[in-house]
């Protein structure tokens, strides 16, 4: 790869996003009329949430109420732990999105009327402190009749919401908005970028020349890096600013992880631009790709209430593991480290369809 | 000029093909053509469209991949080693392929990167070619708001910039009005002068009647091959010219006669070519007479347009059109 050629390629990009009108507008525009359109909440009944126990007491009665919970539905007991601390550590990790927690002395508590149970949420997700909610309405004495069918059985299960103590959805949808604004423009913008080119017969003179695969996809991309790194800041901004977004995490991480989202959605684009026929085939495509994501990536519905083929098609999305990220950064101020797995699914993504992209292009007309 | 590993036979040809072929599913573009480009030379192919001038181009800079066939091209093979031909060949495209939405200079200094003039060069380089294709006070105009003509400047200016050995230009003068295309071969003569080698496409006979040396394609088949004099030369006694007092009658009568391969009415004559010189002078005078027209026949000097009609059959662009 040349750098002056490579530099050749993106000053042309850069010159001719400058002359296109529409395409400027879309790139402040889109931002802002979603964050305000989200703004407004989705919220949803869910089942099968990961859940870390860390049952102190193990006694019969404390194993009855955890399977109990367990057969309500609403949680999948993912880990089992021997402290509150292992549990909101694990939940920082997105590793489990509820914590129960039953107390040495569950039941003198029990017995005596008081909380006798702690839930500790991921606040994170407003469906998920709503689903942890039906767990707290569960009559403890319910899972006590036959063991202790005499006493007074008035126990309580207290929930503690982390991160989101006050429910608002905001918190939950702001975050995921940088990411859904993100697979929309940047998608769309590459997909169009080869056709484009292609259509207007510009692409007959581009084969014809020294410039490689790689320098053209490459210059035609990076360009537009910038612009998403400025949409994310417009997102960030007005959340703060209109909605009280806090960013727990380090700003530097945000960025990391939309880098990483911006990236995977443009070699997307590209391979998308190398496979349409026009412009109009591209946008089509680009449909494709965003609605499956935002329906399936955790944006709209929690990924834990999804069917297990659904997940698995939410997997391969970059969208569902910027969630994750984004989230666990923001709300929760974990770094990106600790959420490796979903930044290595990310760059695992982008080598895919890059390199995929740069051998779908030939520099040949036939 | 790189002449690395040419041999000293070779280097007087530039592009040298045989047996090219290609094939699109069951249509033969280009059937069997063989080539040779002398260098320093402006070469012309002509043919009516559709006749496999721009496959053959595709393929001999490397676009497209024959279906069978040899090509070498500055002593490259082809297409096995098209990209180092790509840093000494132009190639101008038969639709304009330069960005609209950018400006003239920016083309310009887009093109100078991607073909490798050095960046020390590049500036000086792009002044020159702005003053010498008359671009000096419009270097700040957007490609896509000039004329025709204009573009046609621009793509030829951006073709050359690199000062390429070898110039392959596809039907470019198709959509430039006469003035024009006349400067613009003008340009390409310069370019002949300082001795690079030039392929030029057209379905224009008088701008076919400039080249050094042309080779007329229909469908797909290479059919004549030569310097503009030798092929004229070839049909001297076959080209009649007929004055008779009522051409358009005359026309169809003349029509009508076996060995008669075109009859075309310029003003008040008629020019006719014959498949065999005397034998179809006489038939024709007797038919004239018969018909009662009166009419008198000469020996007209063939040129490119029956050299055209000879070998494919049918006529080139109206007379009128040649006039430029």
């Amino acid at each position: 790869m040349k750098w002056r050629r490579l530099s050749a390629v993106m000053v042309k990009e850069v010159r001719q996003l400058r002359r296109d009108r529409i395409t400027l507008a879309m790139i402040l525009g889109i931002p802002v009329m979603q964050l305000i359109l989200f703004g407004y909440a989705i919220n949803l009944n869910l089942r099968g949430l990961v859940a870390g126990i860390a049952d102190q007491a193990n006694t019969s009665a404390s194993r009855a109420v955890v399977m109990d919970m367990v057969a309500s539905g609403v949680i999948t007991p993912g880990l089992s732990a021997t402290s509150p601390q292992q549990l909101s550590d694990a939940l920082r990790r997105g590793e489990i999105s509820v914590g129960v927690v039953i107390p040495p002395d569950f039941e003198a508590r029990r017995f005596e009327g008081r909380e006798a149970v702690q839930v500790l949420v991921d606040g994170s997700d407003t469906v998920v402190q709503g689903a942890a909610a039906q767990l707290a309405q569960m009559p403890l004495n319910a899972a006590m009749k036959n063991a202790t069918a005499t006493g007074p059985a008035t126990g309580q299960i207290s929930v503690v919401s982390f991160y989101n103590p006050q429910r608002r959805s905001a918190l939950n949808i702001v975050p995921g908005l940088i990411g859904v604004i993100l697979t929309m423009t940047m998608v769309l913008f590459t997909g169009v970028a080869i056709v484009r080119e292609r259509e207007r017969g510009n692409m007959e003179l581009l084969i014809a020349t020294p410039v490689s695969r790689a320098e053209l996809m490459v210059g035609k991309v990076a360009p537009y890096v910038l612009i998403g790194l400025l949409q994310t800041t417009v997102v960030l901004a007005l959340g703060t600013w209109i909605f009280g977004v806090p960013v727990a995490g380090s700003l530097l991480d945000v960025y990391a992880a939309a880098m990483l989202l911006i990236i995977a959605n443009l070699s997307l684009g590209l391979l998308i631009s190398t496979r349409a026929q026009s412009q109009f085939q591209a946008m089509q495509m680009t449909f494709f790709v965003f609605l499956p994501s935002i329906l399936l990536s955790g944006f709209m519905f929690p990924y834990a209430g999804m069917p297990r083929i659904a997940q698995w098609i939410a997997e391969v999305m970059p969208l569902t593991h910027f969630l994750r990220l984004i989230r666990g950064i923001m709300l929760r101020g974990a770094s990106v480290a600790e959420l490796w797995m979903d930044a290595l699914a990310l760059l695992a993504f982008i080598a895919v369809m890059m390199t995929t992209a740069i051998l779908r292009f030939h520099k040949r007309l036939d | 000029m790189n002449t690395v590993g040419a041999t000293p036979a070779a280097t007087d040809v530039a592009i040298r093909a045989r047996g090219l072929v290609k094939r699109f599913g069951t249509l033969t573009a280009v059937d069997h053509v063989d080539l040779n480009v002398p260098r320093a030379n402006v070469y012309g192919f002509l043919g009516p469209n559709g006749s496999g001038k721009s496959t053959t181009i595709r393929m001999l800079c490397g676009l497209l991949t024959p279906t069978a066939g040899e090509i070498q091209v500055l002593d490259l093979k082809i297409p096995q080693q098209a990209e180092a031909l790509r840093l000494r060949i132009g190639y101008m495209t038969q639709k304009f392929s330069l960005f609209e939405d950018l400006t003239v200079r920016e083309n310009l200094e887009f093109l100078a990167a991607v073909l490798g003039v050095p960046k020390a060069e590049s500036r000086r380089r792009i002044e020159e070619l702005l003053e010498q294709y008359n671009f000096a006070d419009r270097q700040k105009q957007l490609a896509g708001t000039m004329s025709g003509g204009q573009k046609q400047r621009l793509a030829l200016a951006g073709a050359v910039i690199h000062k390429p050995e070898l110039l392959f230009l596809d039907e470019p003068t198709s959509a430039v009005d006469p003035e024009s295309r006349r400067d613009f071969w003008e340009k390409l003569f310069d370019l002949a002068d300082a001795g690079t080698t030039l392929l030029v496409s057209t379905h224009y006979m008088d701008e076919a009647e400039r080249c050094h040396r042309i080779a007329i394609l229909d469908h797909g088949r290479l059919v004549a091959d030569g310097t503009p004099g030798e092929l004229t030369a070839a049909l001297v006694g076959r080209s009649l010219v007929v004055h008779a007092a009522a051409p358009r009658r005359a026309q169809q009568v003349i029509t009508a006669i076996a060995g008669v391969l075109s009859v075309a009415q310029i003003g008040n004559a008629l020019r006719v070519l014959c498949a065999d010189g005397n034998a179809t002078s006489e038939s024709i005078r007797a038919k004239l007479r018969e018909a009662a027209i009166e009419a008198t026949i000469e020996t007209g000097t063939p040129n490119l347009e029956d050299v055209f009609v000879a070998s494919t059959g049918q006529r080139g662009r109206p007379a009128a059109e040649r006039a430029a």
